[in-house]
């Protein structure tokens, strides 16, 4: 599970092209396959940045699903939306962190999970595994310098301090876990994709972490750019990493909301409310577009600015819960994701 | 050993205990600290920022006309501004080693978090440092509204939550452009509402967030002259904000917006906000409802004059109520621990590349708290388990292993500085620990990776 924090734009994204509403929205940005973008199947065109994922998209390894979201409208706060998102409750703003995120909600509900059962890659928070259930964290760059006899001295310090002795009981546990950094501008990204791998290949089965950088409210041909390329990156290094194991595998990127429609006066736009759900993966029933698109046209809007949702996000999480993990519908429906309809299955997982 | 007002004054409200100067006695001498917050002699100005911008602008041009050494030059000024951000955490660290109060520190770093702004490339760091000398630091002990008016039209916010291309769509200099696809950027308009003054649970409206939008054209930073308004670029006529009218009459002036920005202030629900954001950086992630409504209180009758809202928090019983509720975010972790080691601001100011790098630089980055670049415009998150996390915790117990022996000629004894760090508020298992400890590094250590100093 990928969390793009900050709003990715799904139309800029995946470009619905075949709306001839697109060209009067957007001039600058979104400008389909005369600007770039690859044609995917003659109505959406993949963003430029994305070139690298094409292959995976012939593979059928790569699918996306448009038109979704939270329940959260109006409001448009990043974090508002993200805690709703992690925490994939009703749209009760404020309420999502007390009763912590879905996936640590699953992780109560699997029988025989562990705390490797799940991990949180990198040093960002990752509300959406926060919760009872006891979870994994570590960064790809950590490093711990502690003789044995500072260790247990420690851990007699910290005995009393839950917060402190578990992290640290784990710290201890991975030290020497760590793998370096990687180079370059994708670097960050990458390496928190190959390190997710290294534990999904031993006993775990969820890995979340997070990219940030999609808030792309001026130039957002350049800010998009950067963040794809590292989302790109992310994705590629998991494949690389996962070897063999890349075939049973099911990634998920997805961001609070989407962004208005038309382009804003500073060659971007601003928040807004459906968005994209990207999917990847063997496991995933690729080269295709899902969910029903709404149009562009102003009578087709939400709110007479933002691409209207079609479908609720936490559907295609609990299908895929319901797939990979064997959860019931009546789990899904009011522990894991409280209130929500689960609906026809999508059917995207191979 | 007993602790009392003082020692929860400095571990609380500042950067901790030091071997060099006393924690303030009284609330009094606590608070007449945050005046010692105020800009210093090395304070950055716009003008400063727009002197960077020339020379980088001529060196451009040099560059542009000339051979190897021009295109040297002009990258090394490149690499000089990049490490502005470095800088400006050395001297931040400095500072609050050094503050006898802290408190006044502690304050710029709330509000410099609160005000959230990112420098993107090596041009904008100087506007970077201009914001928190002139935007946050001479507004510290004065008025709200003072504070959010500087800080929502310094050019680095106006940078930053693209207010700069904000353009009136019925503007003059719009309609002069009939081609280009110029217009409105609601998104300083929208952070100004949502986390500046009033907090997402108020009730404002997308419609207001537009209207704010709409009287907030004409903002706009020229780095050329330094003006930060062009009436030109304003959307003509009256915009109406939580149902108040401005603008209505004459020309389009930073009159109408500072207006705004007074009125959003004092609304009851900036108060409640604002004191519900203090009391949780300072005293609990979850902090007592008593605080938080006798700090807003105060804060609704005097127009939100921050120096009796500071007085509430200091004095009221939460202080001691809630000790130790709050991990503290690696910035205050690094200043804490060089202050309790007896570092000086002088030896901070004095590290070359090398030592900013593996003192400051790197460290503060692996306990997660990149400097100068927050993930987005609502700052670092508040909440312990945010910080205290296996990776995090790893690199703050690594510094503590290592960043002692390299920084000082001796360490101190851990025994001394078990008293000269917590005061008497260390715990029975960590007094217990300290002594068994197989060398004095590790005694260190086991201090300052406690979660005894670790959290306030």
């Amino acid at each position: 599970m990928i969390i793009l924090r900050g709003a990715m734009d799904g139309i800029d994204v995946f470009q619905p092209y075949g709306d001839p509403m697109l060209r009067k929205l957007r001039q600058t940005i979104s400008v389909g396959p005369e600007g770039g973008a690859a044609d995917l199947d003659g109505f959406y065109a993949l963003h430029p940045s994305l070139q690298s994922l094409m292959p995976l998209w012939q593979g059928g390894e790569l699918a996306f699903a448009q038109a979704v979201s939270t329940p959260y409208r109006d409001k448009r706060s990043h974090f508002d939306g993200q805690d709703l998102l992690e925490a994939g409750t009703g749209d009760d703003v404020g309420e999502g962190h007390r009763i912590g995120g879905w996936l640590n909600r699953l992780l109560q509900e699997m029988p025989g999970a562990t705390s490797e059962t799940a991990y949180a890659v990198g040093t960002d928070e990752m509300k959406i595994l926060s919760g009872r259930a006891r979870v994994k964290s570590w960064s790809p760059d950590a490093d711990l310098k502690l003789s044995a006899q500072a260790q247990l001295l420690l851990d007699q310090i910290y005995h009393d301090d839950p917060l402190f002795r578990d992290a640290a009981m784990d710290a201890g546990d991975l030290a020497g876990e760590g793998m370096g950094r990687e180079k370059g501008p994708t670097g960050d990204a990458r390496a928190l994709g190959l390190f997710a791998a290294t534990r999904l290949n031993a006993d775990t089965r969820i890995a979340s972490f997070s990219l940030a950088g999609w808030d792309s409210h001026a130039r957002q041909a350049q800010v998009l750019s950067r963040a794809l390329e590292r989302l790109a990156a992310s994705i590629l290094a998991l494949k690389e990493g996962l070897g063999a194991n890349w075939a049973k595998t099911t990634v998920l990127a997805m961001t609070e909301f989407g962004r208005t429609v038309r382009e804003n006066g500073t060659g971007g736009t601003d928040h807004g409310t459906a968005g994209a759900l990207l999917m990847a993966g063997g496991a995933v029933k690729g080269k295709r577009a899902y969910g029903d698109w709404p149009g562009l046209a102003d009578n087709q809007l939400y709110a007479g600015r933002d691409l209207l949702p079609t479908r609720d996000i936490r559907a295609y999480s609990a299908w895929a819960l319901r797939d990979l993990f064997g959860v019931q519908g009546s789990t899904l429906e009011r522990s894991i994701f409280p209130g929500l309809e689960l609906g026809e299955d999508p059917g995207f997982l191979a | 050993m007993e602790f009392g007002f003082p020692e929860l004054a400095a571990i609380r409200l500042g950067y901790g205990l030091s071997p060099h100067m006393k924690p303030p006695a009284t609330a009094d001498e606590l608070l007449a600290g945050v005046a010692d917050a105020a800009p210093g002699p090395d304070a950055y100005t716009l003008q400063d920022a727009r002197d960077a911008w020339q020379k980088r602008k001529d060196l451009s041009d040099a560059r542009d006309a000339g051979g190897e050494a021009e295109k040297m030059a002009y990258d090394d000024f490149g690499r000089e501004l990049g490490r502005m951000n470095w800088l400006d955490l050395q001297r931040r660290t400095a500072r609050a080693v050094d503050a006898h109060s802290g408190f006044g520190e502690r304050l710029v770093q709330f509000w410099a978090d609160h005000f959230t702004v990112r420098g993107n490339g090596a041009a904008q760091q100087p506007l970077v440092l201009s914001f928190v000398d002139e935007a946050i630091r001479p507004h510290l002990n004065g008025r709200f509204e003072d504070m959010l008016f500087a800080a929502d039209t310094h050019p680095m916010m106006l940078i930053y939550l693209n207010q700069n291309g904000s353009i009136g769509p019925n503007s003059p200099f719009r309609q002069r452009r009939p081609d280009r696809p110029l217009g409105l950027n609601e998104n300083l308009a929208r952070e100004a509402l949502e986390l500046h003054s009033l907090g997402v649970g108020a009730g404002y409206s997308q419609q207001d967030v537009r209207e704010l939008a709409e009287l907030l054209t004409g903002l706009a930073y020229n780095a050329r002259n330094l003006e930060i308004f062009r009436p030109g670029m304003a959307e003509p006529g009256a915009e109406t904000v939580l149902g108040k009218s401005y603008g209505g009459d004459g020309p389009a002036s930073l009159d109408d917006i500072r207006a705004v920005f007074r009125d959003l202030a004092r609304r009851p629900e900036t108060a409640a906000h604002l004191a519900r954001k203090l009391a949780a950086h300072f005293l609990s992630d979850d902090p007592d409802q008593g605080v938080v409504d006798a700090m807003a209180a105060v804060w609704r009758d005097t127009g939100g004059d921050l120096p009796q809202v500071y007085r509430v928090l200091v004095t009221h019983p939460a202080l001691a109520d809630s000790f130790r509720q709050k991990a503290r975010q690696p910035f205050d972790y690094i200043a804490t621990s060089l202050r309790a080691l007896g570092v000086t601001g002088q030896q901070i100011m004095g590290f070359e590349q090398r030592d900013q790098n593996r003192f400051l630089v790197n460290p503060i980055q692996r306990m997660g708290q990149r400097w100068g670049t927050p993930s987005g415009p609502n700052g670092w998150p508040e909440e312990a388990e945010a910080w205290i996390n296996p990776p995090a915790l790893a690199a703050r117990i690594t510094w503590a292993m290592t960043v002692p022996r390299l920084l000082l000629p001796e360490l101190p004894d851990p025994r001394n500085l078990l008293d000269v760090a917590l005061g008497g508020t260390q715990s029975d298992a960590l007094a217990w620990a300290v002594p068994k400890a197989e060398s004095q590094r590790e005694g260190v250590a086991l201090i300052l990776a406690s979660n005894d100093f670790n959290r306030r």
